[in-house]
């Protein structure tokens, strides 16, 4: 160190270069500090995703646009609602696009994704806002998928042609922010370059034809562990696990719009399954049959948002019979799969499946409608957004040990961890 | 085309010479503009989608903006709205069928003293009503051009303390300048700082902190510049001083030159006030002619200084002193990170000293007057007198200079607002102020306020307010940053479920803590200002708010209406 200073850090007195950019002088430090946009050849840093969130001398700050100077007060961890705006940074960030993990390439080697998992994010505590963004197939090498861009500007400022034009810029402002692609300048990457252009990206939304599924799934990026450190996903312990009355607890299940698939990854426990029926019985739910509640129940799981008006009378329904909801699922949690409809009006959805089909016959045509038959709603709405939700299972579907680690910590406090590779949004 | 490049700061001037030419660009243009300036089309687009006055689409053979602030919506908006679409045959954001008139809305104007306001191809009309729309097309069809048909905007000078008047005064131009004669640099530094003068733009920074820091940092190029952006909604005492005495707001500017040691000033005027830049431009030529510009200006020490005016393109955003010198330097109007101050790292890297147009129009008078008289006015952290624009529910709207500290319900009955209910202080970034305030003091001790000073009565709907703001945020943000760009939108969602009836109490405590996340964690000062009406408003119009939430506490309802859900499934199927 030519210059050093001295700056607090959660308390510690350390020593680091003057000047040195902050988000650099915390991690030397050994202390985790996340980040989104922060790409280290990036100078001036973008400051953009705000993700880098600490608290300077009492005031929030970005630390990857912060220099370090002497005598600094910096808090990364010690104020525990640091965390949690730092977590609300990234939680805006997929309300605000519309990121249906299942279905993209990047899933597994995305940094937003990462990120989530890096925080505990188990929803987005904000609503979807489910804007129609554009897929643009124009580039010659390139797709660019706007519903994922989290306009961090990684590539406005570093993809460049060889004769140092830029192949990306912003465009619009506001929330219409978008990044926009010169065909002619994307033309003139070479394959290398339009790879880097792809990696660079922290999102799914730079895609390079023919080499986006290069890596296999489960063998990619936060597969396995996460962005920083730990082997445990962060989470929000449930609060108070309910008390015993020495009688069985009672579990109901339901799947509203969902796919079943997060009922069979309840099954997924295998013989694990035959502990837990010594612990719990079951009520109303697909996998007893029952199709009433027959008594109160402890805990409900929900799999599923609400696309239709008899989903939302079974959640109400639940609701009133049950002590604590679970949503397990991306689908319960914020409409999931089902909400790719959601950035399509209604009619057009409808038009589209039943008028203007392949293998509807023009004359005959209708859209179902009787009064058996439960009205479709204007979108698919998570089931928070009806009923309140107590606590939320991420994952496309969640594994079965995140869902019965959590369903036993709620009923019996029961120690609670979840390992990276079980906290999953696809 | 000659395949050099121009410097990128002539960006903004050389879109502005094909725009004004068929009020669009075509994608020609933007090739010639790549090819020009040697940079991808893209980035050329980039600039030109940033700001709102930019069409990419023909905008029409006259082009009309419809001011859409909440003092304009109180005023008879939709009227007014309905009449330019009726008369020109153009929906509101689009162009008629004959390609005659494009017909937009557009942020503040600067004109909230006279609401309705538009601009008709950049020429202000003012207090519209069906009838003089109607009037105004039919001669704007008839070919009279529209600088022949808009109207001279009224200065409304509506108070100044008489004899304590320090800024609306005689004006005899060059006295200040006349002072340099005797006084080194740091002599005209010291009488800024003695008179205790600040930024007059919003921050309140302390003037001459500011221009000592800039004249520390030594370098062969630094520049001068004024912030003419004024476009915090309500606010329009720049453009009364600029139209009143631009000759005041130089003379500031150059001193500010003289004090740090910089020969290069520039005016960045909005595109709003393009039809104050004549008169400014008139102005610079005269002062010239008298050697108060240009290479020999007499002084105590050699001073050569001039100042061009730079055009903006609407943005609010570009108020914001580091996204206006982007917005200088040709590009998108975006505020920097806070690595440097602009005294340190300005236009061009340069050390640059921004100021408000009040600040260098306050800083001349000093020179006059001398400091100590400024010290006599106003309160000890906030001496001498401050102009503040009132608009909104009262008789008298207008320019009123008051001595700081005066009270809030002096300043009422001096606009004569006889059923005051609200007063938005500083606009919408500002504070919200309850009449339980009234008897709080406008200065630095107290309540500041940048200019704006918005009044309104009983009858109006708290609620259609805090939207008109979010709606202005949500369209001015310049969109780099999480919480501005995505918070005001969500916050916006939060608004419309309010409007509807579905919010309970929580969804109120949700909106002030993601108000809270906005203000902490934005980059630059739109977004952490943004949320303060709708959070102060919580706070100080509790039963307002009590009325349209849901206090059961039902665990079965979260805002969730199925009527409303469902209505558009029944519309599909009954057709
Ligand atoms: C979003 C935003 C908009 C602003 N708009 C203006 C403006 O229109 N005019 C202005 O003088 N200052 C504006 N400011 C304040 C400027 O950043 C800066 O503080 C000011 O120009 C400095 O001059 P002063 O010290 O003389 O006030 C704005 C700030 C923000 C954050
Ligand atoms: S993997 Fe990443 S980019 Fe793809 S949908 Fe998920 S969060 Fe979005
Ligand atoms: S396309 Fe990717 S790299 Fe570019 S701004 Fe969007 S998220 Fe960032
Ligand atoms: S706070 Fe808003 S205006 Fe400021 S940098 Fe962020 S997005 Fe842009
Ligand atoms: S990592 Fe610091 S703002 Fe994005």
């Amino acid at each position: 160190m030519s210059n050093p200073i001295t700056i607090t850090i959660d308390g510690k007195e350390v020593q680091v270069e003057d000047g040195s950019l902050l988000i650099n002088a915390i991690r030397e430090a050994g202390v985790d500090v996340p980040s989104l946009c922060y790409y280290e050849h990036i100078d001036p840093p973008l400051g953009t995703c705000r993700v880098c969130t600490v608290e300077v001398n009492g005031r929030h700050q970005a630390s990857c646009t912060t220099l370090a100077r002497n005598g600094m007060n910096v808090v990364v961890h010690d104020d525990p609602t640091l965390h949690d705006t730092r977590k609300a940074m990234v939680e805006m960030l997929f309300a605000e696009g519309n990121h249906f993990c299942p279905a993209c390439e990047k899933s597994g080697d995305c940094d937003l994704q990462g990120m989530g998992y890096e925080l505990g994010v188990q929803m987005s505590r904000f609503p979807h806002l489910f804007i129609d963004r554009i897929i643009d197939y124009n580039p010659k090498r390139m797709v660019i998928e706007h519903n994922r861009c989290i306009r961090c500007r990684r590539c406005v400022d570093e993809v460049l042609t060889d004769d140092g034009k830029r192949v990306f810029s912003f465009a619009h402002r506001g929330n219409d922010t978008e990044v926009a692609i010169d065909y002619e300048q994307e033309a003139k990457l070479n394959e290398e370059q339009a790879m880097r252009a792809m990696h660079i990206c922290p999102t799914g939304a730079i895609l390079v034809r023919g080499k986006s599924l290069a890596r296999p799934f489960g063998d990619r990026k936060y597969d396995i562990k996460g962005v920083h450190s730990g082997e445990n996903v962060p989470m929000e312990k449930p609060l108070a696990p309910m008390g015993s009355n020495g009688e069985k607890k009672v579990i109901a299940t339901v799947s509203l719009a969902g796919c079943f698939g997060c009922h069979m990854s309840m099954l997924d426990l295998d013989m694990g399954i035959l502990d837990l029926v010594d612990l719990v019985e079951f009520n109303k739910s697909p996998l007893t049959d029952i199709k009433h509640f027959t008594k109160k129940v402890d805990v409900g799981l929900i799999e599923g948002g609400c696309c239709n008006s008899e989903n939302v009378e079974v959640l109400r329904e639940f609701r009133r019979k049950c002590d604590i909801l679970v949503a397990v699922g991306e689908c319960s949690i914020w409409g999931g799969l089902p909400a790719m409809r959601n950035m399509v009006p209604l009619r057009e959805c409808l038009e589209e499946a039943y008028l203007h089909s392949f293998t509807s016959e023009n004359e005959a045509a209708i859209i179902p409608s009787h009064e058996d038959i439960p009205k479709i709603l204007d979108k698919v709405y998570a089931c928070s957004e009806v009923v309140d939700i107590d606590y939320f299972i991420p994952g496309c579907p969640p594994s079965a040990n995140h869902i019965w680690k959590m369903v036993k910590n709620i009923l019996f406090g029961a120690e609670y961890s979840v390992v990276y590779p079980e906290f999953k949004y696809d | 085309m000659q395949p050099i490049s121009l410097a990128r700061p002539q960006l903004l001037n050389a879109i502005w010479a094909m725009h004004d030419v068929k009020g669009f660009l075509d994608d020609n243009d933007i090739g010639q503009l790549s090819t020009l300036f040697g940079v991808s089309a893209v980035e050329i687009e980039g600039v030109v989608s940033f700001y709102h006055f930019f069409h990419r689409q023909p905008s029409g053979k006259h082009t009309i903006y419809l001011n859409n602030s909440i003092v304009s919506e109180f005023s008879g908006f939709e009227e007014v709205k309905r009449a330019f679409e009726k008369e020109t045959g153009a929906t509101l954001g689009k162009v008629d069928a004959t390609g005659t008139f494009g017909f937009y809305e557009t942020s503040c104007i600067g004109l909230s003293d006279q609401e309705p306001a538009a601009l008709v191809d950049f020429c202000p009309v003012v207090e519209l009503t069906p009838q003089k729309v109607k009037t105004l097309i039919a001669k704007l069809k008839s070919g009279a051009p529209a600088i022949t048909v808009c109207d001279e905007p009224k200065n409304n000078i509506r108070y100044t303390p008489g004899e304590r008047a320090f800024i609306l005064k005689d004006y005899q131009p060059g006295t200040a300048l006349q002072k340099l004669g005797e006084l080194a640099p740091t002599d005209v530094i010291q009488q800024v700082k003695d008179a205790g003068l600040m930024g007059m733009g919003g921050a309140f920074f302390p003037t001459g902190i500011k221009w000592e820091g800039c004249r520390k940092n030594a370098s062969n190029r630094k520049f001068v510049v004024c912030n003419a952006d004024e476009g915090e909604p309500g606010t329009f005492k720049d453009r009364v001083l600029l139209n009143t005495m631009p000759g005041l707001v130089i003379e500031g500017m150059a001193l500010g030159a003289y004090a740090v040691g910089a020969s290069e000033g520039i005016i960045y005027l909005r595109a709003e006030y393009r039809w104050l830049k004549e008169k400014i431009e008139q102005t610079l030529e005269d002062f010239r002619e008298k050697n108060w510009l240009g290479d020999h200006i007499p002084a105590k020490q050699p001073f050569s200084f001039d100042i061009r005016v730079q055009l903006g393109a609407g943005a609010y955003v570009c108020g914001e002193e580091t996204a206006l010198l982007n917005s200088l330097e040709g590009k998108r109007g975006e505020p920097r990170t806070r690595r440097y101050f602009p005294v340190e790292r300005g236009y061009l890297s340069k050390p640059t000293l921004v100021n408000n147009v009040e600040t260098f129009a306050t800083a001349a008078r000093i020179l006059e007057s001398g400091p100590v008289q400024m010290r006599e006015l106003g309160t000890k952290d906030s001496p001498g007198t401050k102009l503040i624009s009132i608009s909104g529910d009262c008789a008298r709207p207008g320019i009123y200079e008051i001595e700081w500290g005066m009270h809030l319900s002096e300043l009422l009955t001096l606009c004569e607002a006889n059923d005051p209910y609200y007063v938005q202080v500083s606009g919408p970034s500002g504070t919200t102020v309850s009449m339980k305030e009234r008897n709080r003091r406008l200065c630095k001790e107290d309540l500041v306020c940048g200019g704006s000073f918005m009044v309104f009565n009983k009858s109006r709907d708290l609620l259609q307010i805090l939207l008109n703001f979010n709606n202005f945020f949500k369209h001015e943000s310049c969109g780099i940053c999480t919480p501005c760009r995505a918070g005001n939108f969500i916050l916006n969602r939060k608004l419309e479920k309010l409007e509807l009836g579905l919010c309970s109490l929580r969804d109120l405590v949700e909106i002030e803590d993601w108000g809270v996340t906005i203000k902490q964690n934005s980059r630059c000062g739109l977004g952490q200002l943004s949320p303060n009406s709708i959070i102060d408003a919580i706070h100080k119009f509790p039963e307002y708010f009590d009325s349209r939430v849901d206090k059961s506490g039902s665990r079965l309802s979260r805002g969730f209406d199925m009527e409303r859900a469902v209505r558009e499934y029944e519309e599909a199927v009954e057709a």
